[in-house]
């Protein structure tokens, strides 16, 4: 089942489209990380799939088919917008309350026992928390819904590196205990790269690559050899990025199929998935906003 | 038998889950806007306190006034004297009690959205299982129902702390200064006042320039009905004759006619008669003057028995304009795009 389906999904702001023509699916129980440069969409793509934005054109299903924003897919889908906002003049008590009645399912037990590890006092406002314990209420309290489905938008911005990992602690020990499927933005790539493993890469307002992890990684090949045959391999494969030096060529290669033929004389090394992301946005920044992707890589998780 | 129910729970497996409760706002309200809520119960409370204790007292001498016999005695003149003397400050009271409804607009009114778009808290409070809708309907009408009920009584009150400055001296029922604080009125203003704030926090996404927006456009509406608009609830009434209408009503205007019937400028018919004045030391043109020019001076005015209906026409209006900007405040939630 697909947690997340999207089929020519686009937001427009006035004449500007922040998103446009974003087709691709996540099936269920990963944790993807959602990654592009700024302005690429990121947030309009994560607000369309919780209802705060309307689509100005296609359609977005979550849940395994639920229109986006319906009142049966808010009650499946936690959100932890950007900053993670709660009500700065209430306790972390006083959240928990407004949640439960908020919420058809909450599990105020869960969220005091996880606030009380995390040794958050219940009876203070959370304007007096720490950036990094106002973002673990914010989450505590999207958990707590006991969601199927959980939604972060930058969720590490503004934590430091150990309010980062005990973060993304909490995250994983949810996907491990309950099998919640999980769509993050964020820049820090090498924290994705610890966690994520499902990717969707998005640049100018369009998705480029939408996959699991590891089939992405099990289909990259970066090539090396010298520099002098490389323009009559490139040619023959399907190139994401081209890196010549003055003795050596670095390709990095998506492969079709099953076999990964490597030319006589190179020489094949698996891609990392940092490696690949980077590659990936330079490339979108060099083919512009208009050109799609050489081979049409979106839709791909779909298939599965 | 069986395959229907089967049937029927399949259905109900495929539609969308009912609605939560709208109970559940209850708390979720109070928790969010209980400063709000007891500060405006608060405010409301000393004044009442205050209107009440004087009011008792006011209403002691006017009832002392009021049992005097016979009335044109020299005591009950002298009575009647110090009552007006004593007791027609009791009216300033009215001025600071103008402000309320601007006030409970600003501070009740225009942060209760504002605040949610200015901190970033509508994404938490839009995503969560009640649905952004509803809440806003259920938040709207628990603030603004306890405000009304709260106005309501404190109009009720100073309808009655007004009753004997009304009926011997210096205000009359439709006094602008008063009209708006009673009875029907003053809850309107307030809900009115309320849903404005609400709208232009919504609209301007900014705590304080919607509070300050809300006191502009509040007290600005206050000032156009008061002054230009209450006047026209109802055609005025037009009587010919020197003295004018009786004290108790709303006098609006005065102008003359001449003996074709077409109005005389007041600067002609004074050239003509007189009438005496601080710069006029004679004692006037004698009555009959007027009507020897063929002049006649016209009034227009609303009587006292209207009240009722002009209380009915101002909240009834308020009520409208408040349901408009709820239903226009509802709309811009429900369509709002983060």
């Amino acid at each position: 089942m697909n947690i997340i389906e999207t089929a020519g999904l686009g937001k427009n702001y006035g004449r500007t489209w922040a998103l446009r023509d974003c087709t691709f699916a996540m099936p269920e129980g990963y944790l993807a990380a959602l990654v592009g440069p700024n302005g690429a969409g990121k947030t309009t793509l994560l607000h369309l799939l919780v209802g705060l934005t309307a689509a100005a054109a296609g359609t977005a299903t979550v849940l395994g088919g639920l229109p986006a924003g319906s009142r049966a897919a808010l009650d499946g889908i936690a959100f932890v917008a950007q900053d993670a906002p709660v009500y700065t003049n209430l306790t972390a008590a006083n959240m928990i309350r407004i949640a439960r009645n908020l919420n058809r399912s909450f599990d105020p037990p869960y969220a005091r026992a996880r606030l009380d590890e995390l040794d958050i006092p219940l009876d203070r406002k959370a304007a007096k928390l720490s950036g990094g314990q106002r973002a673990q209420l914010a989450l505590t309290l999207a958990l707590a819904r006991r969601p199927r489905l959980l939604i972060l938008d930058e969720p590490l911005a503004a934590l430091d590196p150990l309010a980062r990992h005990d973060f993304m602690g909490t995250v994983l020990a949810a996907v491990g205990e309950d099998g919640v499927s999980v769509l993050m933005s964020s820049h820090v790539l090498a924290e994705l790269q610890r966690v994520a493993d499902f990717l969707v890469l998005l640049t100018k307002g369009q998705v480029h690559v939408a996959d699991t992890v590891e089939d992405l990684v099990s289909t990259h090949r970066v090539l090396t050899s010298p520099a002098g045959s490389a323009d009559r391999v490139s040619r023959k494969l399907d190139v994401v990025q081209d890196q010549r030096g003055e003795a050596q060529a670095h390709l990095l290669v998506k492969a079709h199929g099953p076999q990964h033929p490597v030319p006589p004389g190179w020489e094949a090394h698996p891609a990392g998935m940092e490696e690949l992301v980077l590659a990936y946005l330079r490339n979108a920044g060099k083919t512009g906003p208009a050109a799609a992707p050489s081979k049409p890589t979106a839709s791909t998780g779909a298939a599965r | 038998m069986t395959a229907l129910t089967l049937a029927t729970k399949q259905n109900d497996a495929a539609r969308p889950p009912r609605p939560l409760p709208w109970r559940r706002m209850v708390l979720v309200t109070w928790l969010q806007h209980r400063g709000v809520l007891s500060g405006v119960a608060t405010l409301f409370g000393a004044l009442a306190i205050y209107l009440g204790i004087m009011g008792l007292i006011i209403h002691h001498a006017w009832t002392a006034d009021m049992g005097c016999h016979p009335a044109s005695s020299l005591t009950c003149q002298d009575l009647a004297q110090s009552f007006q003397t004593r007791w027609h400050g009791g009216a300033t009271i009215a001025f600071p009690l103008q402000l309320l409804p601007a006030l409970i607009g600003a501070f009740a009114g225009a942060p209760i959205l504002a605040r949610e778009m200015e901190t970033g808290t509508f994404r938490y409070a839009w995503t969560q299982g009640f649905g952004r809708t509803r809440w806003v309907i259920a938040k709207l009408a628990l603030v603004g129902g306890p405000l009304v009920v709260i106005a309501g009584a404190f109009g009720i009150l100073a309808y009655w702390y007004f009753g004997p400055l009304v009926a011997q001296g210096p205000l009359i029922p439709l006094d602008p200064r008063t009209f708006d604080l009673e009875c029907l009125a003053l809850p309107g203003w307030v809900l009115a006042a309320f849903a404005v704030g609400a709208f232009a926090g919504m609209l301007i996404r900014r705590v304080v320039p919607a509070m300050a927006t809300t006191m502009a456009v509040v007290g600005g509406l206050g000032l156009a009905v008061g002054l230009y608009l209450r006047q026209h609830y109802l055609p005025p009434l037009i009587i010919p004759g020197a003295n004018g209408p009786v004290p108790s009503a709303w006098t609006l205007g005065s102008w003359y006619t001449g003996r074709g019937g077409q109005v005389v400028s007041g600067y002609i018919v004074n050239a003509a008669c007189p009438g005496p004045g601080p710069g006029n030391s004679t004692p006037g043109a004698p009555p009959q003057c007027m009507p020897q020019h063929g002049y006649i001076q016209w009034w227009s005015y609303q009587p006292a028995s209207r009240y009722w209906s002009f209380q009915g026409i101002e909240a009834g209006g308020l009520l409208l304009l408040a349901i408009l900007l709820v239903v226009a405040t509802i709309w811009l939630v429900h369509r709002r795009a983060a």
